[in-house]
């Protein structure tokens, strides 16, 4: 089918044609905002913040107290990022993201959300059976890690602090950041390296 | 990385395919790329505060959960994540008075009453 004939293709148009029309947004802005998101927000980030963290000690600590300012402090910001907690992995912890009602997620620090993490499946799996559903991301974590998943709220927006790989001694942030992956950031990956 | 796969968790291709990379398209189509940027750009233009379309979203994906459930037990692989989101912002325009449904209708109508290739 071409979307030409799709109905849903049509309603956006006549949508954004009635809001033109009347004056409340421009087509314009609609470009700018699209173009922002698919090119200038995404989890590179997120993975700077998580690099700082691991190299600044002092900085993993304000960003675990304030998320939202000690992100801020890399001029990180902005629509759905306006309450964000970090919640830090360690080898007893596990920590992970859902967004159980609907698609929360963070935008300044990973971008938009995968298709996987709006679908039913995970959304609702993800609580019930959270080891189970990590095993099948290829994530096979000890029995006696616990595992916490954070469900995001109205107002609030989490993001995961990955365990910093030992392995990998040079305390260069920009390497460092390349190792950090998105899914490593929703809780639903670690990183080797 | 170890990438979402050869799981059963969700299908291996289609929409509700999981990501391979990072950085994957989160769209599937121009309309869901134009509905999120509108969606967004009425809210920075303050026309509404995010937790208004927030609950109307959750409202219609829920409301799309029951009818798929109902349809095919089990089986998500109909899903249609923008669809909800379509559905969450035409009823914001309705309420606001933006876009009630007769005049939603007739610009519909107009749209797709252009010859073929209108916009080529």
């Amino acid at each position: 089918m071409s979307h030409d004939h799709d109905p849903r293709a049509i309603r956006t148009e006549a949508l954004e044609r009635l809001l033109v029309d009347q004056g409340l947004i421009t087509s314009a802005a609609i470009d700018t905002i699209i173009e922002r998101y698919e090119t200038d927000v995404g989890p590179l980030n997120g993975a700077r913040v998580v690099a700082k963290a691991w190299t600044d000690s002092e900085y993993r600590t304000r960003l675990l107290n304030d998320g939202t300012a000690a992100i801020a402090e890399l001029a990180i910001g902005g629509a759905q990022g306006e309450k964000m907690v970090v919640v830090e992995n360690t080898p007893d912890v596990h920590n992970v993201v859902v967004c159980t009602l609907c698609s929360c997620y963070p935008w300044p620090v990973l971008g938009l959300p995968p298709a996987w993490y709006k679908d039913p499946a995970y959304r609702s799996r993800i609580v019930r059976e959270p080891r189970k559903v990590l095993g099948e991301f290829g994530l096979t974590l000890d029995d006696n890690i616990e595992i916490r998943v954070w469900d995001s709220s109205a107002e609030i927006r989490y993001l995961v602090l990955p365990e910093r790989p030992e392995s990998v001694i040079d305390d260069d942030e920009e390497a460092l950041a390349e190792l950090v992956t998105r899914d490593s950031m929703i809780g639903v990956a670690r990183i080797d390296a | 990385m170890t990438p979402l796969s050869d799981t059963t968790l969700l299908p291996a291709d289609g929409p509700t395919a999981p990501p391979r990379a990072n950085g994957e398209l989160v769209f599937d189509a121009p309309w869901q790329t134009r509905i999120f940027g509108a969606t967004v750009a009425l809210c920075e233009a303050g026309r509404f505060e995010w937790p208004e379309f927030q609950q109307r979203l959750i409202n219609a994906i829920s409301a799309h959960e029951a009818a798929i459930d109902a349809e095919t037990p089990g089986e998500g692989s109909d899903y249609d994540y923008w669809g909800c989101w379509l559905d969450a912002f035409r009823s914001l325009a309705d309420a606001h008075g933006w876009a009630g449904a007769e005049t939603l209708h007739d610009m519909e109508h107009e749209l797709e009453a252009r010859p073929v290739g209108h916009d080529h």
